[in-house]
């Protein structure tokens, strides 16, 4: 059977691998392994500060390119994030290697999804502020600190669709930004369903068929937009797509519905 | 050779059988030991909801009365199983409805719930009494209200760290008068306030409550009132322990507190006032397990608070605690067998509290019973852990965190391979292991010749080669679940090793090396293993046949490789054409 000889194949050479390795091979690639892992790969064309990019959304995977020039080549070198749209996929070339930056070397690893290993309760606590001190001082400084995990996940449903997904939230600076994630995310699930995609769009304006609403951390319903965003980071819990007639059922917090009804979303 | 002993008589033998090893080896001694056993087995295991079906279950045990399974792979816990991958629970409470009239006990873990699924149970089972939800998601609260309002004799709702809806707290309220039989409730993941009168009118009527952890929403003005009606708890979880430092509140708690002769173990403790510390001081002694993970205390209050007990077995803190705290811990709780230290500011760049390897160095110096570990840090060098493994040769588990995942020894700058090495070696017993750090195929030479006993191994961010992964799949007798994260392991080891993945649970690779080629090669040879490729870019055939799939969930089974459920990011083997994957 064809797919048998194949796999004896494979077991052959690896076994080779394994009985042909030698101690200094081992060492030599292990030393070659550690002196790539000073150079700072990147996407980014050589000679760019890469400490300015957003690390969560470029540097995903920090060992993975010396990872390339280890094993034999990898003809498919993109990955896109599950959660962030990445506009282009960067195939990775050597030209690409961006000389080490010395403050760079002194941070932690840049954002990777799931790291550290801890529970989303766990990082929603520090993030919330809740972890720290009850005895001490909140000044707006230190309140702004503590909204800087690295990333905030949070649930996002949309009416019609049984599948809820999750955003994370620090990828965006803006609510346009979010809006156009959300946008991306559900409008093609819309369209396979062969609803209206095009009425995604103006999320924030209420104005089409679909209208992008949160749950804050005293419960209430809210509309996305009409808090700083700061503030909305510190507060959101989860986030839901309502079509727009259903805008009236929002129930929690009645003054609280009509007053944001009534308000024009900032920017 | 004939024996004949009765049906009856091999029935009454086979009762006093509770562990399921112990079950399942009497089952394959003959055919009607097989039989007998199956007619008579009352609880069942599924580690993984995916590797049987309802009905193979339902068909070989008709008369189960507990039911407990897992759905998702571990990692899940951390964001990398995207959403709706599946472990959904509603096709075996279906199942079962009709199966299992008698069904007393489910418990679930990282399984998607739906309030139809919890509706379903509640109205099913006539002596429903059990119903225990880990880290499950897809839930509200009027699910918990079909529960609380159907199910007449239920004794315990746990709801640990699972992920609710929470539409509003008037579920609660729907336990009738007439439901006195509670012996535990953890409401602790929820966020809505509950009313209180109800809450305290329900634990009055319990008088076999044993276990009762409230959520944070639960002011600690309410505590005293609600422990007074229950000074039979065993353990307790407080809701936020935080008020206006009054001394009557003060007094009011502590006169409560003193009354539960009785308690064992407290958790909760959402935004801590240290000065209500004390008034739980008269119950210190007797707490065998204290769950601070939640509480931003100063070191030095910790101290205060853990030196009173002194017969703790468990605890769970954060690195508030710091090195200093864990010295004091060392030296007031000989009794100490597990500890867990949590990060209070995991993405911070700079350390912010003085919490380094030799907290974890004392620990293991001064408490003799410890077998158990998970411990995060920001340094650690390979002299620690030869340390601690000198120290403490009967860990079970060890599950070490350092913040940035390759960071080396620091002292020396080489890898951590040498410290991990004296862990598996010294270890003999050792189950579970994290290993975090800088770390080569040396490390997993160690670990395939040593830790024999190992079953569950967790690898981030190390390795060179395949041989690293070669070493464990080959080396690890015992190996039961692999979760790997971001190394460059791929198709070599995992073909080589192919009939070693028969022989575990499950095996988990994200980003790393693995082609889809190799995916569908494993899958034709082991019919009996299910090869998910788990990649959300799209079809992984319109990729080149080299480029590695985002994630691999390998696992044994003896259902369908093509599970219904299936979302349309996840790849399987398709029975009918061995060369198409579909």
């Amino acid at each position: 059977m064809e797919g048998y000889s194949r796999k004896d194949e494979g077991c052959c050479q690896f076994l080779d691998l394994v009985t042909k390795e030698k101690e200094e091979e081992v060492h030599a690639r292990i030393s070659a392994f550690s002196e790539e892992k000073k150079l700072e790969l990147s996407l980014a064309p050589p000679g760019q500060d890469w400490t300015t990019k957003n690390p969560s959304r470029f540097a995903q995977n920090p060992w993975k390119s010396s990872h390339f020039l280890h094993l034999e080549s990898q003809p498919c070198s993109s990955r896109a994030a599950p959660d962030l749209k990445i506009p282009e996929k960067k195939t990775f070339t050597p030209a690409n290697l961006a000389v080490p930056n010395n403050s760079a070397q002194k941070r932690t690893a840049p954002a990777v999804v799931g790291w550290p290993p801890i529970r989303s309760f766990r990082k929603n606590l520090a993030s919330a502020g809740s972890s720290k001190f009850a005895v001490e001082d909140k000044t707006p400084e230190s309140k702004a600190k503590e909204n800087c995990a690295k990333t905030m996940f949070v649930k996002i449903n949309m009416d019609g669709i049984p599948i809820g997904r999750k955003v994370d939230l620090i990828a965006y600076d803006s609510y346009e930004k979010l809006s156009f994630a959300v946008d991306e995310l559900f409008g093609g699930l819309l369209a396979a369903q062969g609803d209206q995609g095009k009425a995604m769009r103006g999320l924030l304006d209420g104005n089409r068929g679909y209208t992008l609403v949160y749950e804050d951390n005293e419960g209430d319903r809210m509309l996305v937009g009409d808090v700083p965003w700061h503030m909305f980071l510190s507060t959101v819990k989860r986030l839901r797509v309502l079509k727009s007639s259903e805008l009236p059922t929002l129930s929690h917090g009645g003054d609280k519905q009509s007053k944001h009804m009534a308000s024009t979303p900032p920017n | 050779m004939a024996y004949s002993f009765p049906e009856e008589v091999l029935e009454h033998v086979f009762s006093f059988l509770s562990s399921d090893r112990d079950r399942n080896a009497v089952s394959l001694v003959c055919k009607s030991w097989y039989d007998i056993e199956r007619w008579c087995r009352r609880r069942i295991f599924v580690g993984n909801c995916y590797a049987v079906s309802p009905e193979i279950v339902i068909r070989r045990f008709p008369e189960l009365r507990a039911v407990e399974m897992k759905g998702k792979p571990h990692f899940a816990d951390f964001n990398l199983v995207p959403e709706g991958w599946g472990a959904y629970a509603y096709p075996w409470i279906a199942a079962m409805e009709e199966a299992y009239p008698f069904l007393e006990e489910i418990k679930l873990k990282r399984m998607v719930v739906t309030d139809e699924s919890l509706e379903l149970i509640s109205k099913s089972y006539k002596s429903f009494k059990v119903l225990v939800l880990t880290s499950c998601e897809g839930f509200t609260t009027d699910g918990l209200a079909s529960i609380a309002a159907n199910c007449r004799h239920l004794r315990e709702l746990d709801l640990r760290e699972s992920e609710v809806e929470d539409l509003s707290g008037h579920w609660l309220s729907h336990f009738p008068d007439s439901c006195t039989s509670l012996v535990s409730l953890n409401m602790s993941c929820l966020g809505s306030e509950v009313s209180f009168c109800a809450l305290e009118r329900l634990v009055a009527r319990s008088p076999n409550l044993r276990t009762l952890r409230l959520n944070r929403a639960v002011p600690l003005e309410r505590l005293a009132n609600l422990i007074r009606r229950a000074p039979q708890l065993v353990e307790l979880g407080t809701g936020a322990y935080s008020a206006e430092i009054r001394s009557d509140t003060f007094s009011n708690l502590a006169d409560a507190f003193s009354a539960c002769k009785q308690l064992k173990a407290l958790s909760g403790f959402w935004d801590v006032v240290p000065s209500y510390l004390p008034a739980m001081y008269s119950v210190c002694s007797g707490i065998t397990s204290l769950n601070l993970s939640y509480a931003a205390i100063p070191s030095s209050d910790l101290v205060k608070l853990i030196s009173q007990c002194q017969n703790l077995q468990r605890l769970w803190v954060l690195d508030y605690i710091e090195d200093s705290g864990l010295d004091a811990l060392a030296a007031s709780c000989k009794d100490l067998q597990e500890l867990r230290v949590f990060p209070s500011d995991p993405f911070g760049a700079e350390p912010n509290v003085s919490l380094t390897e030799q907290g974890l160095v004392s620990v293991s110096e001064g408490c003799p019973k410890l077998e158990s570990v998970l411990y995060f840090c920001r340094q650690m060098s390979n002299a620690a852990l030869i340390a601690i493994a000198k120290n403490r040769p009967n860990f079970i588990r060890f599950r070490l965190c350092i913040i940035d995942p390759q960071a080396p020894d620091y002292l020396t700058l080489e890898p951590l391979d040498a410290g991990f090495g004296a862990i598996v070696e010294k270890c003999k017993e050792l189950r579970r292991l994290s290993m975090t750090g800088l770390l080569t195929d040396r490390v997993f030479k160690y670990i395939g010749s040593h830790a024999k006993k190992l079953e569950m191994l967790s690898i981030a961010f190390a390795g060179d080669s395949d041989l690293g992964l070669h070493h464990v799949l080959s080396g690890c007798d015992s190996l039961r679940k692999l979760e790997i994260r971001d190394c460059p392991f791929g198709d070599k080891a995992l073909l080589a090793n192919a009939a070693k993945l028969e022989t575990m649970r499950s095996l988990w690779m994200s980003s790393c090396s693995v082609s889809f080629g190799a995916c569908k090669l494993l899958a034709q040879k082991m019919p009996r293993l299910n090869v998910e490729v788990i990649d959300e870019r799209g079809p992984p055939d319109s990729r080149p046949e080299g480029c590695s799939v985002e994630r691999a969930y390998v696992y044994r089974t003896v259902a369908s490789r093509q599970r219904l459920d299936m979302p349309d990011f996840v790849w399987t083997h398709d029975e009918d054409s061995s060369l198409r994957y579909s």
